[in-house]
């Protein structure tokens, strides 16, 4: 694969649902996947987190950027069963803004530590200019 | 006494009892200084855990602990399930092909355990988490020769009631800083539960190896 893949990681379904579709509509090349919710509830689930980074896999890399607590221990425990681990990284990010700019990095065709430093940054960005 | 897959059935199936009744409570504890899901979380991952580890007949202590862990790890969306997964995953490496444990061999089990959950969750004694009970406990545990089931339950509820002193410093917790003092952490208090469920197994004989 051409680019860098993306996972996004919610408590909530809807949350990271809506974030894949405006990441689609500002890079349409970048496979991005989602895992949000438990059983249909608020929660994250590690084999969920699994089956999402195995359907983008890609050798370039894939990124993943989740919202809070649990959401990263699940992550690095869907990490560890993965049978290829290789070229997988957490970002440490803000959710919406760090997989915003991931996904325009990414689109560029840049490495996976680009990307995520690309997505790291976001939390130093100032929204308000005055 | 021994400690094999009847011994070791009954202590899942005596927790998830307790769990179910505590679920309000540890709910409570859970709205105080965290996300309020604990008590939920813990009551449906428990609860299946007893269904799949009731609907098979295991032959030795790894494979029924590998269920446990899996169960919880499918099942819970907070942080308990992939802890309280993790620390039955672990004692299941530990208990591999065993069809029973004596004290050393349970205690190495429940060691191994609180690797895994220090790894997972990334937290010391003194964070206010659940390892404020188990790290104590094991501790207690490995330099005993026998499984004192009064004196394991008094210990738990001890350190289980000292996370109230402490500020969190792991998980939604933290956010509260200061403000987490004078509340007892959720996972603390299913983690005593944990251990006067195992109390509950020896009492009447003691676990000596």
């Amino acid at each position: 694969m051409k680019y860098v893949s993306l996972v996004l990681i919610s408590h909530s379904y809807e949350i990271v649902s809506g974030l894949k579709k405006l990441l689609n509509q500002v890079q349409p090349d970048v496979s991005v996947a989602i895992a949000g919710g438990a059983e249909g509830d608020i929660g994250t689930n590690a084999l969920d987190i699994k089956k999402a980074i195995e359907s983008v896999y890609s050798e370039k890399g894939v990124v993943i950027l989740f919202d809070l607590g649990s959401a990263l221990i699940n992550a690095e425990m869907a990490i560890e069963m993965l049978e290829k681990k290789e070229n997988i990284i957490i970002a440490d990010a803000p959710l919406v803004e760090g997989a915003y700019a991931a996904v325009v990095e990414a689109g560029c065709g840049s490495s996976i530590e680009e990307v995520v430093r690309a997505s790291e940054s976001a939390k130093e960005l100032a929204k308000l200019n005055d | 006494m021994t400690f094999g897959v009847e011994q070791a059935e009954k202590w899942i199936i005596t927790f998830n009892d307790k769990i179910q009744e505590n679920k309000e409570y540890l709910t409570e504890l859970d709205q105080a200084i965290g996300d309020g899901d604990h008590g939920l979380n813990m009551a449906r991952g428990f609860q299946e855990t007893v269904n799949k580890i009731t609907s098979v007949n295991y032959d030795d202590l790894g494979s029924l602990f590998k269920d446990v862990g899996m169960t919880l790890i499918a099942k819970v969306g907070g942080a308990s399930g992939p802890l309280y997964g993790t620390a039955f995953m672990k004692a299941s490496l530990a208990l591999k092909d065993k069809k029973k444990a004596d004290v050393k061999e349970l205690v190495e089990a429940l060691a191994a355990s609180l690797d895994g959950l220090k790894t997972r969750g990334k937290a010391q004694v003194g964070d206010k988490t659940m390892i404020d009970v188990w790290e104590p406990v094991i501790e207690f545990l490995t330099n005993s020769e026998t499984i004192q089931p009064k004196e394991l339950s008094v210990l738990s509820k001890e350190k289980m009631e000292y996370t109230k002193e402490l500020e969190a410093k792991k998980g939604r917790a933290a956010y509260l800083g200061k403000r987490s003092i004078g509340h007892i952490d959720p996972g603390a208090a299913s983690s005593y539960l944990l251990f006067v469920s195992l109390a509950e197994v020896f009492t009447g004989g003691e676990l000596s190896s």
